[in-house]
Order: structure tokens, then C-alpha cells, then sequence
């Protein structure tokens, strides 16, 4: 996605600075942006600031101020929809962090590359089944009646499907399916970083007597740290948008699972069972702030991204 | 775990009861990860040769009969009259049909970000870049009030057209032709009498391949399985996707929903086999992408 210091190749200054600029070349740019751009209009910026229209004015066309905001603010479910994501925000990136760099670190240093290599295999497998398909294979993962590890489920307490989908579970329930589908490319990228640590630092480091723990500690882990807060960002924006797993829990569940569970939800029932798109709207300008905000942070305070090579 | 060994180079040192601690601690872990990835695969493979009852009473890793996924399989195609066809044809469709756009139009936008210039370049570079870490999930309902409003819900390009719009990809391609082609090369093209379009379709186009597979493997999964935007978009079942058409089947057995499933064949060998010929696409490009996935991710960063 990134590039951590992509060799690009050298274009002396002064050589820059004489290219000829012919006439038609800012004219080329444009026609081949061209495409890129009525689709970036039109899906893009057009709905965002359509949606920033919205929830600024009522159903009428008038503009409301931030009533809108206010009104959803003050629903009885916007609360607890925005906290249910807070929690399994904070298990679900914890999880994700102190798993994926201790499996990275694990799979580069300590283990034989054939071996590392199959396990990042079999760990990146399951992100085939994003989506859907994830949340299905868990519904029976987790259902007592059918689960091949019911004894644990059992043991756990669980006697029951709608045990297991208690409320106060969900959060781990979104966890374990996340990390699931997630966390094993994850592993394959964060390996992909640490491979980039040139061989000499970490002989160095041997050198110096540091065993294999301390050296991930002091070397390798501070070496990709930008990679592991790149992960961290994306991940919470990602999270914030939770709505397929809880939307198909909620059916699967026969209804024991709010349907307003997390704030894209709430945002779809304010649409499409209340007929309120400003509302909706509204929702989804909050939302879509939280995403702007971690995808600002990025760009502007790590250099993962390189905008130019002046 | 036995095959977990240290490397050459860091055995036969001293610290042999630590090491030894270590190495259980390293194989347990790799382990239980491993047994957790893996194992609910395993099992979704398995499902479909059995019947319901077996998926229940028999030991959940046994096989049960060819026969069984025969039958199953009849079952599943039979649902609504075939209805699992014309979603995988509808997916196929949609992601097939945005692939071929967002390649059309990403690969000369991110030539032309890397290699021309022209006034607004760096703003749409910007811009490019924070909608592409955005979440996608965070404009579909913009999207939705914006098809909505301007009544292309239902149209199979409510689907094909926000799919094609891929800010990645283009990003991609800018990293790839900004590392990969010398200016220079452009500039002497140029001083031979060259055009913009010929540099673009005879020099660029042709080193373009690896990138080319690169978006195209994103996108393709991406919008494969992508369920918010057609799930609130596309109101009728022969417009469903795959993605969307498993949600159907979810509330139409009786294993989940008894109310709404009395007397439908879809049990769980049914579900299970349904989720498997639904990411098989997916699972297969997977299968051959591990490579292609960290050098996406890495973007040129990777060590050869």
C-alpha cells in the first residue's frame, strides 16, 4: 500500500528543472485524470458533501442548523451503539497489535523460512472468507449444537446458541472474527516489514550479545513501528464501520442482538425503516468524520505515504 | 511443531534452559494460532458431505459420503428455482465489470499523477490518498442518499460504478510508475517527437503488468465480497450478488431462522456448501497471491 523507502530512480535536479514543458503536456495529464476524476466527483466528494447537505436541513429542504446532529445524538440508541464499537474497538485492536507483531517477530526470527512460510500461509487463508462468508462460518463455530469445539463452549458455560450470543459477548464474538479474517495478512505484511530490516542490524545486534527477544525489542519492533501504527489507524477506521457481522448476528440471533448495535446500523434503520435520510445522514457525517480524522493523521504525520519525490 | 527450529546461525549457543522455554513458548503459540485459522476451515469443507444430523452427532473433522454433496449440492441449486446461479452470475458481473473499469481508468490517472504535470495534480494526489485510507464502508450511505436521490437504485450501475471508483489502485499505480520509469526516458521520448499518448501506451502500458495484476487482484476480491453497498442498493433477489444471496439463504434455513425455513431443504451441509462455492473465486486467486499481496502491501519496499 505504502512504500517505506521506495528506491526511486534518481532524476538529477538540475535535469528536472530544464525539461522542456512543452505545450499539451498539462493538457495530456488532464484527459488521462480524466476518468479517475468524474468518478472520484461523483462517488467520492459529491456524496460526501451531499451528506454534509442533508444533515444540515430537514426533510424539506430547509436548513436546520445542527438539529439534526442533536436529534440523533439524543436518540436512546446512539449512546450505546457508539460505546458497543468503543469496546470492541479497544479488544479488537489490542488483540490485533500485541498478536500480529509477536507472530511476525515469531515467524521471522525463530523459526526456519520454509516453516514461517507455510504458517503465513495457513494464517492468511481465512481472509479469503471476508465478508458474509466469515460471519456464517462462525455462527457455527460459536453454536453449541454444532460447534466442533462445543466442549469448550460448554465448559465456557455456553449451553446454548442464544447463550452465546448474549449481548455482553458480541464485542469478542466481532473480535474473534475480525482477527479471524484479518490478522493473518496482517502477519504477512508486518513480516514483509521486518524482512526490510537490513541483516547487518540484527547481526550487530547478535554481536552485541542480545538474545533473540531482546533484540525484536529493541530493534526490530521500534524498526517497523511505523508499520505497526499504519495497521493501528487502519484498523480502527475499518472497525468504525462494523455493520455486515452485527447486521447478520442480529438475524441469526432471531433478534436477541439489537439491530441498532453499531452506529452504521443505526444509521440503516434511520434510513430504511424510518424513511429519515437526514437522520441517516447525520450518522453518517459523524462516521464519517472518525474516518477522515485517522485517514488526516496518516497522511500528515507518518511518511508511509510519499506524495512526491520533490 | 517440530519442525520449529531456531536458525543455524543462533543455535548451538549458550542459554540452553531459556532457549528451551522459549522454544515451547514459540510452538505453543504458532500452534494454537494455527489450530484456530485453520481448524474452521477444515470443518467448512467438511460439512457439506454430511447430513444435518451427521453435522451434529458424527465427529465434526469425519468425512461423510461423495453422495451427501451430491445431494446437497441438488438442494442448494434448487433454492428459488436456481437462484444461486444468477447470483454468482450477478457477482461475477459486477466484480468482472467494475475490474475492467477501474483498470481503465486508474492505470492513466496514476500514470498521469506520477509522470505529467499539470495544475491540481498534487490536490488530486491529496485528496487520492485520504479516500483511499478512508474506509470504503464510510461512503456507502453517501452513496446510497446520492443514488437515491437521483433514482439509479435497483440499475446494475448503482453497484458497477462506485465499485469502479478505486483510489487504491490508482495510488498503486502512481507508486509503481513513479519508482519504475525514469523520467528521463519520458524526456528523450519526448525530444524524439513522441506524444503524450504514445509514451503512455507504448512505453508505460507495456511495463505496466505487474501493477495491472496487482489492482486488479484487489479490487476483484474487494467487490467480490462486498455486501453494505449492494445489500442497501439492490432491493430484488435476481439482482443479488452472491454475498447478499447467502444473507437470503441465512434467514431461509431452519437451522437459524425456524420461522421462515419450515420445509426449506437448506440445512447446514447446504449453508456450508453454499459458503464454499461462494469464495471459491476468491479462494482460489488467494491460494496463488500470498506474493502478490505483501508486494501490494509493501509497495516496492520489499526486499528481492
Amino acid at each position: 500500500m505504502t512504500l517505506l523507502e521506495t528506491e526511486r530512480v534518481a532524476v538529477s535536479p538540475l535535469r528536472r528543472g530544464i525539461t522542456p514543458r512543452r505545450r499539451g503536456r498539462g493538457l495530456a495529464g488532464y484527459l488521462f485524470v480524466a476518468g479517475y476524476a468524474v468518478l472520484l466527483l461523483a462517488f467520492g466528494i459529491f456524496p460526501t458533501g451531499y451528506s454534509f447537505y442533508l444533515a444540515l436541513t430537514n426533510d424539506q429542504g430547509q436548513f436546520t442548523g445542527l438539529n439534526q446532529f442533536l436529534k440523533v445524538a439524543q436518540d436512546y440508541r446512539f449512546v450505546p451503539a457508539f460505546t458497543n464499537m468503543l469496546i470492541y474497538l479497544v479488544l479488537w485492536l489490542v488483540t490485533l497489535v500485541v498478536l500480529v507483531v509477536l507472530v511476525a517477530v515469531v515467524l521471522r526470527s525463530r523459526v526456519r523460512p520454509s516453516t514461517s512460510a507455510l504458517f503465513r500461509f495457513l494464517y492468511y487463508i481465512p481472509g479469503a472468507l471476508a465478508g458474509v462468508a466469515s460471519v456464517l462460518v462462525w455462527l457455527f463455530m460459536l453454536d453449541p449444537d454444532v460447534s466442533p469445539v462445543s466442549w469448550m463452549l460448554k465448559s465456557l458455560g455456553l449451553q446454548t446458541f442464544a447463550a452465546v450470543l448474549s449481548p455482553g459477548n458480541l464485542p469478542l464474538i466481532l473480535m474473534l472474527i475480525a482477527f479471524w479474517t484479518g490478522a493473518g495478512g496482517w502477519m504477512v505484511v508486518m513480516y514483509g516489514a521486518l524482512n526490510n530490516i537490513p541483516d547487518e542490524v540484527l547481526e550487530a545486534a547478535r554481536m552485541d550479545g542480545a538474545g533473540p527477544w531482546r533484540t525484536a525489542w529493541h530493534i526490530q519492533i521500534p524498526m517497523i513501528r511505523q508499520w505497526i501504527v499504519y495497521m493501528t489507524i487502519m484498523a480502527f477506521a475499518t472497525g468504525t464501520q462494523l455493520f455486515v457481522e452485527p447486521q447478520l448476528l442480529q438475524t441469526a440471533s432471531l433478534g436477541r442482538v439489537s439491530p441498532t448495535w453499531s452506529p452504521n446500523q443505526l444509521a440503516y434503520v434511520y434510513a430504511f425503516q424510518q424513511g429519515d435520510f437526514n437522520g441517516a445522514a447525520a450518522i453518517s457525517v459523524f462516521l464519517l468524520a472518525l474516518g477522515l480524522l485517522a485517514a488526516g493523521l496518516l497522511v500528515a504525520r507518518s511518511n508511509l505515504f510519499k506524495l512526491d519525490e520533490k | 511443531m517440530t519442525q520449529t527450529t531456531l536458525p543455524s546461525a543462533a543455535a548451538g549457543r549458550r542459554f540452553a534452559p531459556s532457549r528451551a522455554a522459549s522454544f515451547l513458548v514459540v510452538g505453543l503459540l504458532l500452534a494454537l494460532l494455527l489450530v484456530f485459522f485453520v481448524l474452521p476451515v477444515i470443518w467448512l469443507l467438511l460439512a457439506p458431505s454430511k447430513t444435518a444430523g451427521q453435522v451434529v452427532q458424527d465427529n465434526p473433522f469425519s468425512f461423510g459420503s461423495f453422495r451427501q454433496i451430491g445431494a446437497a449440492w441438488r438442494h442448494l441449486f434448487a433454492f428459488q428455482d436456481g437462484a444461486m446461479v444468477t447470483w454468482l452470475r450477478n457477482s461475477a458481473i459486477y466484480s468482472g465489470g467494475s475490474l475492467i473499469l477501474t483498470l481503465v481508468v486508474s492505470v492513466p490517472a496514476g500514470y498521469a499523477l506520477a509522470l505529467t504535470k499539470f495544475r491540481g495534480r498534487k490536490t488530486l494526489l491529496m485528496i487520492t490518498l485520504v479516500t483511499m485510507i478512508m474506509p470504503q464502508a464510510t461512503l456507502v450511505l453517501p452513496v446510497f442518499l446520492e443514488l437515491n436521490r437521483f433514482h439509479l437504485i435497483g440499475t446494475i450501475w448503482s453497484v458497477i460504478l462506485p465499485f469502479s471508483f478505486y483510489p487504491f489502485g490508482v495510488y498503486l499505480v502512481y507508486i509503481y510508475f513513479g519508482s519504475s520509469l525514469p523520467k528521463d526516458l519520458l524526456s528523450a521520448a519526448r525530444i524524439d517527437g513522441c506524444t503524450e499518448w504514445q509514451l503512455f501506451s507504448r512505453i508505460a502500458l507495456p511495463l505496466a503488468k505487474p501493477v495491472v495484476a496487482l489492482v486488479a487482484f484487489f479490487s476483484f476480491v474487494g467487490n467480490w465480497n462486498n455486501f453494505f453497498l449492494p445489500y442497501l442498493v439492490l432491493p430484488n433477489s435476481e439482482q443479488f450478488p452472491v454475498q447478499v444471496g447467502l444473507n437470503q439463504l441465512l434467514t431461509s434455513t431452519p437451522s437459524f431462522n425456524p420461522v421462515a425455513g419450515a420445509g426449506l431443504n437448506i440445512t447446514i451441509p447446504e449453508l456450508a456448501l453454499a459458503i464454499i462455492v461462494a469464495i471459491l473465486p476468491v479462494l482460489v486467486l488467494f491460494l496463488f497471491s500470498q506474493r502478490t499481496l505483501v508486494s501490494g502491501m509493501l509497495a516496492g519496499a520489499t526486499k528481492e
